[in-house]
């Protein structure tokens, strides 16, 4: 019901990844052991402020051209609405970023093993990120504040992620088997999945009083 | 300003406990002081380095009590809309964020000599670095509004998504493998500690509180009047 | 059917006007006046149910503004007219309707405002008249008891205004209740006066 089309914005984050990939190896200096060793944790990192970058101003528009308020008097719940709004972003501005990791992780001298748990972690982690990344961008919808105040606000939730996604990947290339990292990234999910709605429907709320 | 009838109430309570918490935290910390660097006993391994412990897990276990308060304040400005809720969570967030500083800084002295390094990224270490974090972004967003109101209950929501990490940082130590040495006191086997050793922790985890406490009661009794003066003066303007 | 009782509505915690009270059955009218920043908007808000009130309390059919059946029961049209600037006016009429729970008859509802040719413009590159005219047309999309307007004839030419009162006039005979806060911007025929 919500379409987007707004190709412009969603290229943003990917762009972001792709060009601080190309930028770490420049600034690291190009070694091999190097970038493999610290190579899925800089992605990650980057993924996440891509993430951040993105769903920055999820709310605004909405909030700014009267729809919020046709949709907390609309007859779905406000919950949903934001469970399906994070989603279609997540799509949009997350799957991305996951589909083309496997080329990140070649540019990071990343082991094969990585070229499948990377995007496996990410696929995992990344709609984490969007959801709290939009709890965020509710809180603080409509303030005049900067958006690093945003960030800054997600950021400590956002650390579960982070680390459990690098943790995956790099368990599974050193062969230690990564399963509990996943499952727990799994529950991350599931849980920002069930939990998230909550918090982004009465931060919305909030802002339209 | 009927909102204000009951934090009237609430003040004269405050009123009356507070110099008692102040004079028995004051009374009791010199006590608990010399009990812990000089009657208790020297720790067979680590010597008379681990005395800084007395301040170290009091201040840790303030950091979660406190945040505890903050999330429970939040919970009943969310669902009440209790004004002295609002004040009584925002009062308490500073306090909370220093008791972490003070864990962490504490431990960092600790660990150097224990560990050898200043700090690691153990899972107990990183959820008390998120916690702090939390304050911080706790203060911020409240702060963050012109409309008190709404960064009161922004604030709140944050402070509750945040309660997340209380039991994370709790049972980080049970969880995984840390540098950080398990649990030996609040378990469930009951508490691992010489009983010599014990007792002082404790009586400085009691003057912890009520240095906690006093200060919570004199911080919301100043935000109630710096709400106070507000209202007033956004009432001279309309 | 739309009771107020002593209800003070409040801006960022402060009450902006005294206590109101009125009750409004099938096909009466509330025209609600007063300078700029009297608070006609934050009343509305109020009663639309985004704020709550500083004070005294409001039922729709006997039951509170804060039961479901009030937002199901309602229009709201405000200053700005919820319109996605991306989407065609037929998009935006059919979005509206679906989150409305109604059928999706975006034409019938355009034809009100002579909007039929603009159809499938994207709402972005309508003038302003011509998107408050689509912001409007939403009334009729799909059928509520209550509409409540702020401002609805801002931007609106003589003729607009003229449909836009014939059209409240039409839902008054139908039994439905309007309130609406305004400047001059639309005429309502014999209706509950509040200044605020």
């Amino acid at each position: 019901m919500l379409a987007l089309r707004r190709p412009g914005e969603a290229l943003l984050p990917v762009l972001f990844l792709l060009t601080g990939t190309v930028l770490f190896p420049l600034g690291v200096g190009p070694g091999a052991e190097t970038l493999a060793r610290i190579g899925s944790g800089v992605i990650w990192v980057l993924a996440l402020f891509a993430v951040t970058v993105g769903t920055d101003r999820l709310w605004a528009a909405d909030l700014e051209d009267g729809s919020l308020e046709q949709l907390e008097l609309g007859i779905l719940p406000l919950e949903l609405v934001a469970l399906v709004r994070c989603l279609v972003h997540w799509l949009v501005t997350g799957l991305p970023l996951v589909v083309i990791s496997p080329l990140l992780a070649l540019l990071m001298q990343q082991p094969p093993a990585a070229l499948v748990a990377l995007p496996a972690a990410l696929l995992l982690g990344t709609p984490v990120l969007v959801m709290i990344g939009a709890i965020g961008a509710a809180l603080l919808v409509g303030s005049r504040r900067s958006q690093a105040l945003t960030a800054l606000l997600v950021l400590p939730l956002q650390i579960p992620a982070l680390i459990f996604g690098v943790g995956a990947v790099e368990a599974t290339t050193v062969g230690v088997g990564g399963t509990v990292a996943y499952l727990i990234l799994g529950a991350l999910l599931l849980g920002s999945l069930a939990l998230a709605p909550f918090a982004i429907a009465a931060a919305l709320r909030l802002a339209l009083e | 300003m009927h909102a204000y009838a009951n934090p009237l109430r609430f003040q004269r309570i405050a009123d009356a406990i507070r110099p008692w918490t102040t004079f028995l935290a004051l009374a009791l910390f010199p006590v608990g002081l010399v009990w812990a660097l000089a009657i208790a006993p020297a720790d067979y391994q680590q010597s008379d380095a681990y005395r800084i412990m007395y301040v170290h897990v009091p201040a840790a276990w303030m950091s979660m009590f406190t945040y505890l308060v903050v999330g429970s304040g939040s919970a009943v400005a969310l669902i009440w809309r209790h004004p002295l809720a609002e004040i009584a969570a925002r009062a308490a967030a500073p306090i909370g964020a220093c008791f972490t500083a003070i864990a962490l800084v504490t431990g960092s002295i600790w660990g150097k000599p224990m560990w050898g390094t200043w700090w690691v990224w153990d899972a107990r270490l990183t959820s008390v670095l998120i916690l702090f974090f939390l304050y911080l972004g706790y203060i911020a967003l409240y702060d963050a509004f012109e409309d008190a109101s709404r960064g009161a209950r922004a604030a709140s929501i944050l402070a509750l998504v945040g309660l997340v990490n209380i039991p994370i940082v709790k049972f980080s130590v049970d969880w995984w493998n840390t540098l950080h040495q398990p649990s030996s006191v609040l378990r469930m086997d009951g508490p691992a500690m010489a009983p010599s050793m014990l007792w002082p922790l404790l009586l400085m985890a009691v003057v912890f509180k009520l240095y906690m406490v006093s200060v919570l009661l004199v911080r919301i009794r100043t935000e109630t009047a710096e709400r106070r003066i507000a209202a007033l003066r956004g009432a001279e303007t309309a | 059917m739309l009771a107020v009782h002593d209800l003070v509505s409040a801006r960022a915690g402060r009450p902006v006007h005294a206590p109101v009270a009125f009750d409004l059955a099938e096909g009466d009218a509330l025209l609600l006046r007063g300078a700029n920043g009297s608070g006609k908007s934050t009343f509305l808000r109020t009663l639309a149910g985004f704020l709550r009130p500083a004070a005294g309390s409001a039922s729709w059919q006997d039951r509170p503004l804060t039961d479901p059946a009030w937002p199901a029961a309602l229009h709201w049209i405000s200053h700005v007219n919820a319109l996605k600037a991306g989407l065609t006016v037929r998009e935006n009429l059919q979005i509206g309707a679906a989150l409305a729970g109604g059928p999706a008859d975006p034409v019938a509802a355009a034809d009100v405002f002579d909007l039929r040719p603009l159809l499938d413009v994207p709402a972005g590159r309508l003038s302003q008249g011509q998107r408050r005219r689509a912001a409007l047309a939403r009334l009729v999309a799909v059928p509520r008891r209550v509409w409540l307007l702020d401002e609805p004839g801002v931007g609106l030419d003589a003729a607009n205004r003229q449909h836009l009162a014939r059209l409240i006039d039409r839902h008054r005979a139908g039994g439905g209740i309007v309130v609406a806060a305004s400047h001059g911007d639309v005429t309502l025929d014999d209706p509950l006066v509040l200044e605020l």
